[in-house]
């Protein structure tokens, strides 16, 4: 399963001058495709928390994050901040999901799907693994049933690989389950 | 019509695309309304979209997530492999795969023995013509 949004750990300071031997060391944790793009991000919020900009800082260290178990459920709850045309706003989200880079990758999708916003418009603010108690959206608490049982109504009929496909078919498909 | 194969934890489906066309796996837990965390004995526990997969009628006893050594106990229980193989569909799928690794001798074999049944057939089919004429 390759994710689009990879999680990075990004270590960073400001120079150090003769004023300020040892500056405060910041790390960061975000989402972004690649790392050039994460150091990037790293900056972007590093100036808006701190005096300090990537021409006058220096970057430690980056690392990737990876999933500790991508064989579990897990429920997440993302908080965000993110710019509608009229304004900023912010949301708590809620994702089912095996991986934490699925989730982001879900809400991603579904913030630009639900309310027409970009990638660059959206900050994630806080991700956490969200046990099934304390979930709050009916969706993500209906898939909390140890017996869980729905059928599937509608059967898609397709050829098994690309490369069989073909525009016309000499018989209706038989859709059902 | 009602459904008789529903998506439940422990419900066997046959992968339909894909990476791991063709095997059978075990739906192990539902992630949500498009996804299901599958496994199998050969394989890395993942997540997979129900459109890569089709239920089958059979479905063995397991709890939510079970770890590898459970599920396998359980496969082995229910004696999934021998009831897949002796099932309609399960002997088709053994078919179809013989007849695509067949080499060039084996066709040769085969037409052979299509020549000789239908030389059977035919014969006795000419005996029952002579009697309902004669």
């Amino acid at each position: 399963m390759s994710y689009k949004y990879h999680q990075f750990q990004v270590v960073g300071r400001g120079l150090p001058t003769e004023t300020e031997e040892q500056p405060k060391i910041y790390r960061m944790k975000l989402w972004a495709t690649n790392e050039v793009r994460a150091k990037s991000k790293f900056w972007y919020y590093l100036r808006k928390l701190k005096k300090v900009k990537k021409s006058n800082g220096q970057m430690l260290a980056i690392n990737e994050i990876f999933e500790k178990n991508p064989t579990t459920i897990k429920n997440y709850g993302i908080w965000l901040r993110y710019q509608s045309r009229t304004g900023y706003h912010n949301m708590y989200k809620e994702y089912r999901d095996t991986t934490l880079n699925g989730a982001i990758e879900q809400m991603y999708t579904e913030m630009a799907s639900r309310h027409r916003v970009r990638h660059h418009c959206i900050q994630v603010i806080k991700t956490a693994t969200i046990p099934a108690k304390l979930c709050k959206r009916e969706s993500t608490k209906q898939f909390h049933n140890s017996k869980i049982k729905f059928p599937l109504v509608f059967k898609k009929v397709r050829p098994p690989t690309r490369k069989l496909k073909t525009t016309y078919k000499a018989s209706r498909p038989n859709l059902f389950v | 019509m009602p459904f008789k194969r529903y998506v439940e934890i422990g419900r066997v489906a046959l992968v339909n695309y894909g990476k791991d066309y063709g095997k059978l796996v075990v739906i192990v837990d539902v992630i949500d309304q498009n996804r299901a965390l599958v496994d199998a004995p050969d394989m890395v526990r993942g997540q997979m979209n129900f459109k890569r997969l089709t239920l089958t009628d059979i479905k063995i006893d397991i709890k939510r997530v079970p770890n590898k050594k459970t599920l396998v106990a359980a496969l082995e229980a229910a004696d999934v492999k021998n009831k897949w193989e002796s099932s309609s569909w399960g002997r088709k799928l053994i078919v179809q795969k013989k007849r695509a690794s067949l080499k060039d001798f084996d066709r040769f074999k085969i037409m052979l023995a299509k020549i000789k049944k239908a030389g059977v057939v035919r014969q006795e089919l000419s005996k029952l013509k002579k009697e309902t004429t004669c």
